[in-house]
């Protein structure tokens, strides 16, 4: 077997290129901490392929082991609950280990040309290598808890990169947005943690995902409100990976995320940090297959739902990279369903290989969308579609790379997308009728939004750009594109059921071409409607807007559900509970302190009387004591 | 001695000089009221003095003494309460005891 | 003359030398020459103590010596450390050395501050180091006392009355306190034995079951006063709004663990049985006290009025781990102490350098800092993102310890009061981000504070040294962890039969 303790280094060289960059960076000129930030992530890049020629190709096996190369204890709680720092190597690890290096390299790179001449450029490239070795924490971990520390620290990344323009009150608003939003699901993911540590004793991944454990035993009969206790604390887990994945109803954070610079996006909310959630189902999906499948069934809904959801929605807007943003919540949306629709062994397993496919393909081709459409951003200056129209005249590069994305997330054969998402629907169809079909129709959304996007974009009326000409983006930006265009082009044809599997196996898995014709004819559709209504400007749009009426409104309004939330912040938890607490504190608590004082000065003001100074009062009282006195004692004693 | 005055003569004379010098101390608002009624109370105790020592022990001067000193007290203290009650009037232009509260509390 | 006196002998002559200096250049000086000793010798002692601990050798106190002070009353001068002391007192070491920083450029009446700040930590000092109830009480209220006059004449804003609502406050729980002292002096011995106020005498023999269940209380709430327990709390928005910011700093840095200390060290320890009964109404209040004081805190505009609730509500999570009475918790709890110790103060300083600059504390009058004093900004947001609990800072390694701690419970009370303290972290983390962004991010919103300058090099050397600490402890706090949890394992012993 290879040693493969060499694969610490590759979440630190990111640390270490952070620390150099955050404490030097001021120093040099901005340009060396991003050739510094880019060479530090090659480096782990060609590490992490290294990895992956090595676990994957380079023996073949029956049985891909888990292997732990190193395991440092962090923190000791007690003698069975500790936290270790360590690095976990089996499939689905090495193939986000190539993920998240491919695209944060991509990003690295992309910037180089995208973030030229901003303010903070030392800074930015600071929070990306932060944010990378976040993220490659967080895939390599051993345990839960080690995961839930870069869970957080990947939140607070995220933060300072939405917010990386913190001058500007939309960007700040939606950095604070998306971390509170996280960390209340984060909440759910510690208290899920904190009952399964409790019932099962450990934290250890490969503890609790070994195969017929006995360590759920115990805790079989323990419940709470009705409902077993391990169901809780599996469903308040999810909840933690609903809140980073952005999942109905956490979703509202992802899309005011665009706030931050287009490669953030690309990189943490669209290719690495959204899918940590799937990442963390797949992680424990025996616990979620053996232990609670009902959970498993509701993880699947929750995806179908928001797949659905998000792909209305993002019909209807017009900002591009919102646009995006719904786009890549339904995507996920699939790679939970095709979580919660798998079953654990041989074929049954399809579901679950799908989904990491899928995670692998929309990786690609996500970036890819976000990449381009930086670029579009920054040669129009612009994220809106009324700004736009014609420019694939201007970047041939960037039109032809878009064009393959959006072929691929459409699923159109033999583009990446549909491999993945066909087999996500092929084992719906096995399992989930209900699911199937949502993602049926969410599969003819999707083509039908990307391809009014590209359209709209590409072609439609040449607007009037004036003297400021679009022109096709530096070298450095069009290679990544580049890349990424060959990954979605062709990314779909690595046979992932040899490699990524439930239960570590090969699995033998023949693709059904016949069963694939609908999902691809549906997806031609959508492309076909978009054709139609967006190819030249023309009022079809506006009749199907105005056929649809309400229908267009809500989905045009995200279905009010940031105004709901609104409602609920604002309204209730600051204007009735924090204000609320705040004046009981101040009238209520307080109050009863000033009031002690007050009686107690009251009183003292009563006593004081008695001391008046008149020495005539006194001298009263003092003889009509004596007198008193005396005529006791002559009572008493002469009677 | 005096022909048909015994010691309770004198006795209830002190008394009722003494009494009447705590019912003016108490009642009486004007401060020269009160110092002269302390006056009356001093006096009737050397009354009281001169008269145990002459009826008692004739033969002895204690009480005399007594008398004598508290006659010198109470006249270092009436000339101090005078001119603190002067030095009042000349602040407040009054002397009655419930105009005189300025240092209360 | 023994070592632990020099704690005390120290600041003591500190004090002296400032009487001896004629401005603020030369009291600033020796104060700092002073308690950088203090440090030193602080330093000294946690190695001295680790050294100990590597041979193994702890069951006893360290350092321990005894002198008859006044023998009718059998009131002795008993001093002597064990782990939990030993971190307490580097504790203080690190923020009286850092408030004295903060304190670069007191200009009205330097020396008395000085002074004053000094005898302060002279009491706190005195406090973690005396085992005799009688001779901690009196350094208490050493501690206690100059806090009026630190607050009344150096303060801002309604300061007199801040300084006397606080110390009537405090003093009230010492009067508890005194009660409870004396409850457990005269149980200290079967009738007719000689009593003692020595806490290693007392805890050998049992305190009987129904004189430990009415002294309990009355000693948990007189230190839990001072320890901000829910709804005793109020002294702490009104005075760290008007203290100084070395005193803000020392008070909910230091002080407010030195209930929680105690709370733990006399009521605790000394009354294990009545403890366990009555824990639940203490866990109940400090509940309360976790989560109302972070929800108090989401409303303010005042920074020192966010701080001190954030303060009620860290510290109340203290008082609460110590209350669930296992290893785990109670290691969680002496790691949120230090750790809470040095975020605060860190928050304290960097609130009283931002305040001396804008000459305001309303968050909504300030805007966009970050630009103008970039190195005063990321050291808030990193305090910040330490206070709210992120993963390589010491909040987060405490809280996680107490949270797992606590859990760990069979019964489902102690239970669902974790998940409701483990609530707290998301609404810290409201207060927090609405802080950041209202004052350092956005757009510049006072024209006025264009010209800010940035930190000095004192203030530079004051919040590093606690960033440091902080980070440290965060990143590597395996070996911290682990021997606070070998010290405490004789102190448990006890507790928790």
């Amino acid at each position: 077997m290879v040693d493969f303790s060499y694969t610490f280094l590759i979440p630190l060289i990111p640390l270490v290129v952070f620390l150099i960059t955050g404490l030097l960076g001021m120093k040099w000129k901005p340009m060396v901490s991003g050739i510094i930030g880019t060479v530090g992530l090659l480096i782990a890049w060609l590490l992490s392929l290294y990895t992956g020629y090595e676990y994957f190709l380079a023996h073949t096996v029956e049985h891909y082991q888990t292997i732990i190369p190193i395991n440092m204890l962090w923190l000791s709680f007690t003698n069975s609950l500790q936290i270790h720092m360590g690095v976990l190597i089996d499939p689905i690890s090495v193939l986000m280990l190539i993920v998240v290096t491919t695209i944060s390299l991509m990003a690295h790179m992309y910037s180089l040309g995208y973030m030229k001449g901003e303010t903070g450029f030392a800074r930015y490239y600071a929070f990306l290598s932060l944010f990378t070795f976040s993220m490659l924490g967080l895939v390599l971990s051993t345990n839960i808890f080690q995961m839930y520390i870069f869970w957080e620290l990947v939140g607070a990344s995220s933060f300072l990169l939405i917010g990386f323009y913190y001058t500007k009150p939309s960007a700040v608003a939606a950095a604070k947005k998306a971390f509170i939003v996280t960390r209340f699901a984060d909440f759910g993911f510690l208290v899920g943690i904190l009952v399964l540590s409790f019932l099962t004793r450990t934290f250890d991944f490969s503890k609790l995902t070994e195969p017929g454990t006995t360590i759920f035993a115990s805790s079989a009969g323990v419940t709470f409100m009705g409902v077993s206790a391990l169901s809780w604390a599996m469903s308040l887990i999810f909840i933690g990976g609903a809140g980073k994945s952005a999942m109905f109803p956490f979703h509202i954070w992802l899309p005011d995320a665009m706030e931050g610079p287009t490669p953030v996006s690309s990189l943490i909310h669209a290719a690495t940090m959204v899918v940590a959630g799937v990442y963390l189902v797949a992680r424990l999906f025996p616990i979620y297959h053996f232990q609670t499948p009902q959970v498993l069934i509701m993880i699947g809904y929750v995806g179908g739902f928001t797949s659905l959801f998000a792909a209305i929605i993002a019909m209807t807007q017009f900002d591009i990279k919102r646009v995006l943003a719904y786009s890549t919540l339904s995507q996920i949306g699939y790679m939970m369903v095709g979580l919660g629709v798998s079953g654990f062994g041989g074929d049954h397993g399809l579901g679950y290989m799908a989904g990491m496919f899928h995670l692998f393909t929309h990786s690609m081709f996500k970036a890819l969308l976000f990449l381009g459409a930086g670029s579009i951003i920054h040669a129009v200056h612009s994220n809106e579609m009324k700004d736009m129209g014609g420019l694939r005249k201007y970047m041939p590069i960037t039109h032809i790379t878009f064009l393959t994305a959006c072929l691929a997330i459409s699923g159109v054969p033999p583009f990446a997308g549909f491999f993945s998402k066909d087999e996500i629907l092929a084992a719906a169809l096995e399992s989930n009728k209900l699911l199937y079909w949502t993602e049926y129709i969410t599969a003819g959304l999707t083509s039908f939004y990307i391809f009014r996007l590209y359209f709209r974009i590409f072609w439609g009326k040449n607007t009037d750009y004036g003297h400021h000409t679009p022109h096709e983006s530096p070298w450095v930006m069009t290679v990544p594109l580049i890349f990424l265009a060959l990954g979605s082009a062709f990314g779909g044809w690595i046979p992932f059921h040899d490699f990524v599997t439930p239960d570590l196996a090969p699995m033998v898995h023949k693709m059904e071409w016949l069963d694939t014709i609908p999902s691809v004819l549906i997806g031609l559709v959508g492309i076909f409607a978009a054709w139609y209504l967006y190819k030249k400007e023309s009022s079809r749009p506006k009749a199907v807007v105005d056929f649809l009426g309400n229908l267009h409104t809500w989905a045009y309004h995200k279905f009010y559900i940031d105004e709901i939330y609104l409602f609920i912040t604002r309204k209730i938890m600051f204007g009735m509970i924090a204000t609320g607490i705040a004046w009981f504190d101040r009238h209520i608590v307080d109050g009863f302190m000033f009031g002690v004082a007050d009686v107690t000065m009251a009183l003292s003001g009563k006593i004081k009387k008695f001391q008046s100074g008149n020495l005539q009062e006194y001298a009263f009282v003092y003889v009509a004591g004596a007198l008193a006195l005396v005529l006791t004692l002559l009572y008493v004693f002469v009677k | 001695m005096i022909q048909g005055i015994t010691i309770y003569h004198f006795l209830i004379v002190s008394t009722l000089m003494f009494f009447i010098g705590v019912m003016g101390f108490i009642i009486r608002q004007n401060l020269i009221t009160i110092l002269l009624s302390i006056e009356l109370i001093l006096n009737s105790v050397v009354i009281n003095f001169l008269v145990f020592n002459r009826f008692l022990y004739p033969d002895q001067l204690q009480g005399h003494f007594f008398g004598l000193f508290i006659v010198g007290v109470a006249a270092a203290e009436a000339s101090v309460a005078i001119a603190l009650i002067i030095n009042i009037y000349r602040r407040i232009q009054n002397i009655d005891t419930d105009e005189v509260n300025e240092m209360k509390f | 003359m023994d070592f632990l006196n020099l704690f005390v002998a120290v600041p003591v002559l500190t004090v002296i030398g400032i009487m001896f200096t004629k401005d603020l250049k030369g009291a600033r000086i020796v104060s700092a020459i002073g308690m950088g000793i203090q440090l030193i010798l602080s330093a000294y002692l946690v190695f001295y103590y680790l050294s100990l601990q590597g041979v193994g050798d702890l069951h006893n106190m360290i350092f321990y010596a005894d002198t008859v002070w006044y023998a009718p009353l059998n009131i002795h001068y008993t001093i002597g450390v064990d782990g939990i002391a030993v971190a307490m007192i580097a504790l203080t070491g690190i923020v009286v050395f850092a408030g004295i920083f903060a304190s670069w450029k007191m200009e009205y009446l330097p020396r008395e501050f000085f002074i004053s700040l000094i005898i302060l930590a002279t009491g706190v000092f005195g406090f973690f180091i005396s085992l005799d109830l009688f001779t901690m009480l009196m350094f208490y209220e050493l501690a206690v006392i100059p806090m009026y006059l630190l607050i009344g004449i150096w303060g801002t804003g309604p300061k007199e009355r801040s300084a006397m609502k606080l110390t009537l406050m405090l003093m009230a729980g010492s009067a508890l306190l005194v009660v409870g002292l004396l409850g457990i002096y005269f149980n200290s011995a079967a009738p007719g034995g000689t009593y003692t106020f020595n806490m290693v005498e007392i805890v050998k023999h049992q305190m009987p079951i129904a004189a430990q269940r009415f002294f309990f209380p009355l000693t948990f709430v007189g230190f839990g006063v001072l320890g901000a327990l829910f709804p005793l709390h109020t002294w702490s928005p009104d005075g760290h709004a008007s203290a100084p910011t070395a005193v803000s700093m020392l008070h909910a840095g230091v002080l407010m663990k030195l209930g929680a200390y105690g709370c733990f060290r006399v009521a605790m320890y000394l009354m294990p049985q009545a403890a366990h009964q009555l824990a639940w109404i203490f866990i109940i209040l400090t509940s309360i006290s976790v989560v109302y004081g972070a929800f108090g805190a989401i409303k303010q505009k005042d920074l020192k009025f966010i701080n001190a609730y954030s303060s009620v509500s860290h510290v109340g999570l203290i008082l609460f781990a110590l209350l669930m009475m296992n290893t785990t918790a109670i290691d969680g709890a002496i790691l949120q102490m230090i750790s809470h110790g040095l975020m605060t103060a860190l928050f304290f300083a960097l609130i009283g350098m931002i305040y001396g600059r804008t000459h305001t504390r309303d968050i909504d009058k300030m805007g966009g800092l970050l630009k103008i004093i970039p190195f005063l900004g990321v050291m808030y947001i990193i305090a910040g993102f330490a206070s709210l609990g992120l993963p390589g800072f010491s909040g987060f390694v405490a809280e996680m310890t107490i949270f797992v701690g606590a859990f760990q419970h069979a019964d489902m009370f102690h239970r669902v009061a974790t998940i409701v303290v483990v609530s707290s972290i998301v609404v810290t983390a409201v207060y927090i981000l609405r802080v950041v962004g209202i004052m350092l991010l956005g757009p510049l919103k006072n024209q006025e504070h264009a010209k800010l300058t940035d930190a000095t090099w004192f203030e530079r050397v004051s919040t590093i040294t606690l960033v440091i600490a902080i980070a440290g402890i965060g990143i590597v706090p395996l070996w911290l962890s682990d021997t606070i949890q070998r010290s405490l394992h004789p102190l448990l012993q006890m507790i928790l039969h």
